[in-house]
């Protein structure tokens, strides 16, 4: 059986927000509220969802980019091949173990350093960790940009961000992200921002660097047919709780929670003459799963499909 | 190997060269940029060319020295007799008598001998321009324009110095409390609100009372005063802008240290707007320091405000445009140089700010 990358458990992530005169009425927004994954080795999970659902709070959680309120997050570590929690690492182990997380962002254009050259942007990494001396690192860029599909890496290398298109510069974010060599990378729509052209290449070149590397995404997406795409289990979130997790099949064809199915119904159809009618909520299977389980919070309905008893109706309506 | 790696070093230089090329390309078709940059210039060339000329032996220092030379003009004055009673012909009122080249033969004391018709040769200060003196000489003979040169240098040394350290301050403050934020944000932006309201220039008499100043203490005052002051808010907005970019992220997740962070992305992406600051703040300078130097609280030899400061307390400022040499030099060059290096900075904002070029 395969090991797990990443196990989380009843991750919560609250912003405290305060009004009033002196800050009097203090409260709490649960942006991500007590969810659980895990993602097996070289398998990928999509996050799908709405705006504003919590998706990139998770990613950010799990990148350490905001500490978590509560929750218990292992990461695989690939030394000792054992799951083993962050949360008690000192600054220098903390340091070394970011190795092992990377994220693409979603905009090719904000997440290179326009004053650096692609040579220098996809060096940082190594730079900061100090890896191999001068020639080994320029080496590995080369390397790296030639893996991602920059062909020849002499013509990249001394060029700036912005004399690069965007689906070029979102290989270089995607060489600047292999080049650690992690296990576990968090996509936080990387593709959302590019034209639909290249999109199909660039998940193309991120499915093959995970089949070669072994390399195991968080896929953030809102777009259920890019996660069709790319990942082998789906979670639906909504209103920071995931609500339903399946097997990407399975979930598109059978889904049960009415928000999933309220999701897959706003797919657009490529047919100008098909019209689109609202999809009406319909929680009478949901309530049996919640009359039929009154204890646990995440029902499995069979062959992995798991789906959340809380009651979403007031939420929804 | 190598020679790959030369040749892309190449490359890179010509890339960088191609970059400053494309930068000067915008400059250039702002036209008041390059009217400032004109402007600049020509006061650059005074500020050096004087010491050249001492050097060279062209000027002679005993002469032409903006604070100890000494030139007597010779001059030729018609005797005359002014009438008891105006209008006349040649003179509307009393004050018109005499006029330009005559001297009144009642205050001729010291010439007794002389007789109306004839000439007095005397030495006059202030002298108007002449060939040997391009800008005539002030109330105790000396060249106005050997002034105007001494007063460009001090300019440029005082502007200069503190517009760097007035820019440096606000740049490592304004960084510091964009990315610390917390206790160290809310102070130093307390600390700017209070320099922001206290009055400079009250605030510069009551330490030119306490202390002597001298140009570069007066620089640092108004840089130190500068770099505390507003300047730390616009350069702490724009790091916080910088900080929340993905490629601070991603060097976050990647492990790179707050220093590391601070250095090698938030500063070099605030660089810009520091140096538009700082060229605007040279005009803020060079405007205090004539100021102070017109309130005679400056203890400098020579410069643009002190010029004014002379010919005010030697009586020529309200004598209108008869002694123009004395007041009209150091008051344009003031308002030209303020105004080139302001220029400047509009053509700077122009390639700095995408959003302001034409296209």
């Amino acid at each position: 059986m395969k090991k797990n990358v990443i196990e989380v458990k009843n991750l919560e992530k609250y912003y405290e927000i305060s009004r009033g005169l002196f800050s009097r009425d203090k409260g709490v927004v649960k942006a991500v509220d007590d969810i659980s994954f895990e993602i097996p080795q070289g398998e990928s999970l999509g996050l799908v969802g709405q705006s504003g659902c919590g998706k990139t709070t998770t990613a950010r959680s799990l990148c350490l980019l905001d500490p978590k309120t509560n929750g218990d997050v292992k990461f695989l570590n690939p030394e000792s091949q054992e799951l083993e929690s962050i949360d008690d690492l000192d600054d220098d182990e903390l340091k070394k173990f970011r190795r092992n997380i990377q994220m693409i962002f979603q905009d090719p254009y904000e997440s290179l350093n326009p004053r650096w050259t692609i040579k220098d942007i996809i060096l940082e990494p190594l730079n900061i960790h100090n890896i191999g001396n001068l020639s080994e690192r320029e080496e590995a860029v080369k390397e790296i940009l030639t893996t991602v599909g920059l062909t020849p890496p002499e013509n990249y290398m001394p060029r700036y961000p912005h004399e690069l298109s965007g689906g070029q510069r979102q290989r270089v974010s995607i060489a600047r992200t292999l080049i650690m060599k992690p296990k576990f990378v968090v996509c936080d729509e990387p593709t959302s921002m590019l034209d639909v052209s290249i999109r199909i290449s660039i998940m193309d070149l991120m499915l093959n660097l995970a089949k070669d590397l072994d390399i195991s995404y968080l896929y953030i997406t809102h777009d259920l047919a890019v996660a069709r795409y790319m990942c082998n289990r789906i979670a639906v979130m909504f209103n920071g709780k995931i609500v339903e997790i399946a097997e990407t099949e399975e979930l598109l064809k059978n889904p049960v929670h009415p928000y999933t199915k309220r999701l897959i119904s706003s797919i657009p159809v490529p047919d100008p003459k098909y019209k689109r009618t609202e999809y009406e909520l319909n929680f009478n299977e949901l309530d049996e799963i919640i009359s039929n389980n009154p204890d646990k919070t995440m029902v499995d309905i069979g062959g992995e499909h798991f789906i959340a008893t809380h009651d979403v109706k007031d939420i929804l309506y | 190997m190598s020679n790959n790696l030369k040749e892309q070093e190449e490359l890179q230089k010509q890339l960088r060269k191609d970059a400053l090329r494309k930068n000067w390309k915008l400059f250039s078709q702002s036209k008041l940029g390059m009217i400032g940059l004109y402007i600049v210039a020509f006061f650059l060339f005074l500020a050096l060319l004087q010491p050249f000329l001492f050097i060279t032996g062209i000027w002679n220092p005993a002469i032409y020295d903006p604070v100890v030379g000494y030139d007597q003009i010779k001059a030729e004055l018609l005797v005359i007799e002014c009438p008891k009673e105006y209008p006349t012909e040649k003179y509307e009122s009393y004050s018109d008598c005499p006029g330009p080249g005559e001297v009144n033969i009642k205050k001729l004391y010291m010439a007794p001998d002389l007789k109306v018709g004839e000439y007095y040769d005397t030495f006059i200060q202030p002298a108007p321009p002449s060939k040997t003196h391009l800008l005539g000489t002030d109330s105790l003979g000396r060249d106005v324009f050997s002034q105007i040169m001494e007063g460009s240098q001090v300019a440029f040394v005082l502007g200069l110095l503190s517009a760097t350290l007035g820019v440096g301050i606000s740049t490592i403050l304004g960084t510091i409390a964009a990315f610390f934020g917390g206790r160290v944000d809310a102070y130093l932006m307390r600390q700017s609100d209070l320099i922001l309201m206290l009055p400079s220039l009250p605030l510069l008499f009551i330490i030119s009372a306490f202390a002597e100043l001298k140009v570069w203490h007066l620089a640092v005052v108004l840089g130190v005063l500068g770099g505390l002051g507003g300047s730390v808010i616009t350069i702490k907005s724009q790091a916080l802008q910088v900080k929340v970019k993905p490629y601070v992220d991603s060097a976050r997740i990647t492990g790179g240290s707050k220093w590391q962070i601070l250095f090698q992305h938030i500063l070099p992406n605030v660089a810009p707007l520091a140096l538009l600051f700082m060229v605007f703040s040279v005009t803020g300078a060079i405007a205090s320091e004539s100021v102070l130097s017109f309130l005679g609280l400056l203890n400098i030899d020579m410069s643009w405000g002190i010029m004014i400061y002379l010919s005010q307390t030697d009586g020529f400022i309200f004598s209108g445009l008869d002694f123009w040499w004395l007041i009209l030099p150091a008051g344009l060059a003031v308002t030209f140089l303020a105004g080139g290096f302001y220029l400047v900075g509009r053509g700077l904002d122009e390639v700095f700010n995408p959003r302001l070029r034409k296209r």
